[in-house]
């Protein structure tokens, strides 16, 4: 019988969720990485076994795990405990925590300065992981999204890292600036029917993409409208949040931006705004139901200073018509004195029938729908705060 | 004989328990004590300097003899009773956070 796997990355450590295709019962496995900050956790669609998480600390920064069990172990991949520690070439291993901004003069672009929060200029600083992509059809390519905002990729299963340094020579660099939670590069989007194009998002840059598999980018923020950056209209700036697309039509894409909830019907050249009738359009996540297209989920929290949901209420957002007509979801959530805020790599979808939709709360619940999004429970309710949630659906 | 204590989520991250212990050729200095336990231990590169600068972590700092040497330079000559084993060398997370 199928089965989900859902990867859930907290404040205090990694879990991993594991039920049948009723998605009923459920086996919780965790903390792994105790006490560590766990930024992301995803599987390769290539080979589910295989999973990456970003484990990292403010005193001792970032590490890079692999599990080729699907969880069950974990090793810094380049490093495995016992071995010698450089290679028959002599090279050092130890590597795979190390993210270093390409700046040669042959594939690097200089380092540049972006904007701090108070408008001068700040060098860039690497910080961490936010968003781990595995390649959808080689197990041994990653991409993996960064603080200060930058795209690395590894192409030899997490060893080493590369920056694709395209994204952050742009140009527009001097106008990137970090929203509250630093200047991340928090959302990899992989476009299936084209391994050329890809999609990412910056907070507070705007979302980018790339037609030559990361070697040029260009801004695709035509459409936003930010009143909190001096040209509301800007080419970069925007706080965009989250970006989400059904991979039957890699053309259309979902966007939550700080404020205002998005629509592209042209991979990002243009959006138009969907927010419709939601009690608020601010919010983190949002995501695409895996068999209909043009059904998106979105939990709307009550303002930018504000980060909880309205009114005491914890409900998902459900629109069939992608955008502008919107309905409450609220059965087994609570709908009383609660306070929670659901993060923007926090919600996934699986894709069995009927398809599953699950987040994570600051509060340290993970909700699950096996109905998308008719009735919910709790899988767990009192993890840490949850960073991140992913799910693989399971043959 | 060097003997260097780290901080849990260090030793949890080596797969260590207890003092690690290390032989160090040459002068005893914060350079050449974290040469040595980076070359054991791998995974720890990047956790106690940074990878790219090998500057200190901010938020690590370096005791031993009951004095804070973390910002003492890395290749300045530690106390003889760390060279001689007699007394560890402490690398401590900064109680931020609390």
């Amino acid at each position: 019988m199928s089965g989900v796997r859902v990867l859930v990355g907290t404040r205090k450590g990694a879990f991993v969720l594991t039920a049948d295709g009723k998605r009923e019962r459920w086996d919780v496995s965790g903390p792994h990485f105790a006490g560590w900050e766990i930024y992301h956790v995803k599987g390769s669609p290539a080979d589910p076994n295989r999973l990456f998480a970003s484990q990292t600390s403010g005193w001792f920064g970032q590490i890079i795990q692999r599990s080729d069990d699907g969880g069950k172990t974990w090793t810094q991949p380049g490093t495995p405990p016992g071995e010698p520690t450089t290679g028959p070439d002599g090279m050092p291993k130890g590597e795979s925590n190390k993210f270093k901004y390409d700046s040669s003069s042959e594939t690097g672009k200089p380092l540049t300065t972006h904007q701090w929060y108070d408008g001068t200029q700040h060098p860039w600083e690497f910080k961490r992981v936010w968003h781990i992509e595995p390649s959808l059809t080689d197990p041994d390519t990653v991409y993996a999204g960064v603080e200060d905002a930058a795209l690395f990729r590894s192409k030899d299963g997490g060893k080493s890292w590369q920056e694709l340094s395209g994204l952050r020579g742009h140009g527009t660099g001097p106008k990137w600036q970090p929203g509250a939670g630093g200047m991340c590069l928090h959302t990899i989007v992989l476009d299936p029917s084209n391994p050329q194009r890809m999609f990412i998002a910056i907070s507070a840059a705007g979302a980018f993409r790339t037609d030559d598999g990361g070697k040029t980018w260009r801004p695709i923020n035509k459409g936003l409208n930010s009143p909190y950056i001096p040209d509301p209209t800007a080419e970069v700036g925007h706080c965009v949040h989250r970006i989400a697309m059904h991979r039957s039509r890699p053309g259309v894409l979902f966007m939550q931006k700080h404020w205002d909830v998005m629509r592209s019907n042209n991979a990002g050249d243009l959006w138009q705004e969907v927010s419709g009738n939601l009690p608020t359009d601010f919010g983190f996540v949002i995501d695409v139901h895996a068999h209909e297209p043009e059904t998106v989920y979105v939990v709307p929290i009550k303002s930018d200073g504000e980060h909880f949901v309205p009114d005491g209420k914890l409900r998902v957002y459900r629109s069939r018509s992608g955008g502008n007509e919107w309905e409450a979801l609220t059965k087994g959530l609570p709908q009383k004195d609660c306070y929670v805020n659901v993060l923007r790599d926090a919600m996934a979808v699986d894709s069995l029938d009927k398809c599953g939709i699950y987040f994570g709360t600051t509060g340290g619940q993970v909700y699950a729908s096996a109905d998308a999004g008719d009735n919910w429970a709790p899988i767990v309710r009192d993890l840490p705060a949850v960073l991140s949630v992913e799910v693989q659906t399971l043959p | 004989m060097i003997r260097v204590v780290l901080p849990s989520h260090l030793r949890a991250l080596a797969h260590v328990r207890g003092d690690v212990e290390l032989e160090v050729e040459g002068p005893v200095t914060q350079r050449t004590v974290l040469d040595a336990l980076e070359a054991r231990y791998p995974m720890l590169r990047g956790t106690i300097r940074d990878h790219v600068t090998q500057e200190r972590r901010a938020f690590l700092r370096f005791f031993a003899c009951a004095e804070d040497l973390s910002h003492e330079p890395p290749d300045a000559p530690l106390p003889d009773a760390v060279a001689s084993g007699a007394e560890p060398l402490l690398i401590i997370g900064a109680i931020a956070g609390g």
